[in-house]
């Protein structure tokens, strides 16, 4: 195994890790004094200079994020995202779990930086634990002065509360997340305005993942030269790669961003659990296009992945072996799309029914001539024409997976079987 | 905001999730009469407070049974080999298929996707709690064990 000593995961394993007393004996919190030093605009210089990006999905410089918040003292918000619902990803829940005050840091030190004095927590509806954990440990920061009126002397008010969603994979999308925190159905809204400009209630909102987040605290710790130090120039600090599927050993490993995916495929997570030989991956969630056996070797960060028609995406590696059948892969994955496609855009919504439809009847058997050229032409049919990313992404990995795997279409078409 | 309009106040109806929560948990469901009183309560027009609960999975407008056993056949819980093994193994275990609750009120049965537990897949939900890298014999346990809690309750009240 590499030598990568874990930075976000660092207090994962101490026994009782969520707690304010161990968060703090381990050094926690000393990074908001530190911050709460600085003027908000050397804070902004300082996580722009640090070249950290969200790591939500799409890998938007932070810093630059922060910029655009309105400097004028308006009414402001910040939102934290845990939403994580794409099939595969699950490292958000493991930071909320084991490591909530890292966030609940990266937070205070956010809300200070574009002065907002009142930040949210949006959490997926499933997650009962981490719900009383970002409760738990939220009043455990009122307590310690580091929540409420005038933290630590420094005069900045900042309140945080948990909202709990309620099961619609959509929330995570940033302005869908800000109409189900408004108390509304959480469909996506057009963009521009972003929510940067316009968000909750029609103020300035930041919105960020909690990986994100929790990389903050050590920006301002240790400095951007420290971080940029870690991972590749472009796509700078640590990431927690999440990996499911076929392999030996699935879970979550924090590994610098530019990694080789053989690295963490071979050495972390124990290569493939048995001896059939590795058939695709599926590199950042599920809405992310396949990789083939021969691109192991590439790098897992933002560049590489775009570079090889893929997307870094959430870092949720799916690891599928030899002898999976690629037609109920993509079949399962639309049945996913299909069920939490918000309903706003006609395309995204009939396509992704369409192509359930299609895909099962393939996956059955009862496959229709013309049936291939039919997905074809509906996954053409959604680009460009929806107003969130998501009509876009969902054809991604039958895309993908038609490029590479058409004759196994073909003979769930005609010989009614899997190759 | 002149008054007497039908706008509703932007914080109350910032409460209406959670407001849904509380009202489910009452019956276990969310009743006519249920998303009626929430709509008063928060005067957020009845339509928008059903329009809302609608959109989301989390709330239910039917019944459920004591236990909600809700299953992932998300793609990583599908690969570990064990999605469609539990759905079917619970299927003939409780005689009900997918969205049935059995006879006694007991159990209903559903799938979803993704609890985000693909690393220690498969998983599934009951009502509010999580449990990951299931068998077969692990399910027959839990399931005794729930009808075990359930026995205890009934014992307890009757007394
Ligand atoms: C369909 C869809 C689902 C999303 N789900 C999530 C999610 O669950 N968690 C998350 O942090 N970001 C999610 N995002 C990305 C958010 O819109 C947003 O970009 C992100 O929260 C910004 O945070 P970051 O800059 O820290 O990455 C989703 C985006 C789309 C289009
Ligand atoms: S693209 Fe799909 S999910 Fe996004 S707003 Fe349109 S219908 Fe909703
Ligand atoms: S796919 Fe089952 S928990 Fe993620």
């Amino acid at each position: 195994m590499g030598s990568f000593e874990p930075i976000l995961t660092r207090n994962v394993g101490i026994p009782n890790s969520e707690r304010i007393v161990v968060y703090l004996e381990r050094g926690g919190y000393t990074a908001l004094r530190k911050a709460l030093q600085m003027t908000p605009s050397e804070l902004i210089a300082l996580v722009k200079e640090s070249g950290l990006r969200g790591r939500g999905g799409a890998g938007f410089p932070a810093g630059v994020k922060w910029n655009f918040m309105p400097k004028e003292p308006v009414t402001k918000y910040v939102c934290v995202n845990t939403d994580e619902g794409e099939p595969g990803t699950f490292k958000d829940r493991l930071l909320v779990e084991h490591d909530p005050h890292s966030i609940i840091e990266g937070v205070i030190i956010a809300a200070y930086a574009v002065g907002a004095h009142r930040a949210f927590v949006y959490i997926r509806g499933e997650f009962l634990l981490g719900i009383k954990r970002w409760i738990k440990a939220i009043a455990e920061a009122y307590d310690h002065g580091f929540l409420g009126k005038n933290i630590l002397g420094s005069g900045f008010d900042l309140d945080l509360s948990v909202h709990r969603g309620a099961g619609a994979y959509i929330c995570g999308e940033e302005t869908a997340l800000i109409n189900s925190l408004e108390g509304k159905r959480g469909e996506p809204r057009i963009k521009p305005p972003y929510p940067a400009q316009m968000g909750f209630w029609g103020q300035p909102t930041l919105v960020h993942n909690v990986e994100t987040l929790a990389n903050v605290p050590h920006i301002v710790n240790h400095g951007a030269q420290w971080y940029r130090s870690i991972g590749t120039e472009q796509s700078p600090g640590p990431k927690l790669f999440c990996v499911s599927g076929h392999v030996r050993r699935p879970g979550n490993y924090e590994l610098p961003l530019g990694t080789p995916l053989r690295t963490i495929l071979e050495e972390y997570a124990g290569g493939m659990r048995g001896p059939r030989p590795l058939k695709a991956i599926i590199p950042g969630g599920a809405s992310t296009p396949m990789l083939m056996p021969d691109q192991v070797d590439l790098p897992m960060d933002f560049e590489s992945l775009a570079g090889a028609g893929s997307m870094l995406g959430t870092g949720a590696i799916i690891v599928m072996e030899e002898g999976t059948c690629m037609v109920e892969v993509a079949r399962r994955l639309m049945n996913f799309f299909a069920h939490e496609s918000c309903g706003q855009c006609t395309p995204c919504r009939t396509v992704t029914q369409r192509l359930e439809e299609i895909l099962t009847r393939l996956v059955r058997g009862q496959g229709q001539p013309g049936d291939i050229e039919r997905l074809e032409a509906l996954c053409e049919g959604v680009r460009g024409l929806t107003l969130c990313p998501m009509g876009d992404a969902v054809v991604n990995p039958i895309v993908s997976s038609l490029r590479h795997f058409r004759p196994e279409y073909e003979a769930h078409l005609t010989r009614k079987e899997c190759i | 905001m002149p008054s007497g309009t039908f706008v509703p106040d932007p914080a109350q109806r910032a409460r209406l999730l959670a407001a849904l929560y509380i009202a489910q948990e009452q019956e276990g469901y969310l009743s006519p009469q249920s998303l009626q009183r929430v709509a008063e309560r928060l005067g957020v027009p009845p339509a928008d407070v059903y329009s809302t609960a609608s959109f989301y999975t989390l709330f239910r407008t039917r019944p459920v049974g004591r236990y909600l056993l809700q299953v992932c056949t998300g793609l990583s819980c599908y690969l570990a080999d064990g999605a469609e093994r539990l759905v079917d193994y619970l299927r003939r275990k409780l005689g009900i298929e997918c969205g049935e609750t059995t006879p006694d009120g007991m159990f209903t049965l559903e799938t979803v996707q993704c609890l985000a537990s693909c690393g220690t897949a498969p998983a599934m939900r009951v009502n509010d709690e999580l449990y990951e890298n299931l068998t077969t014999e692990k399910v027959d346990l839990l399931i005794d064990q729930l009808l075990e809690r359930a026995e205890r309750w009934a014992a307890l009240s009757r007394s």
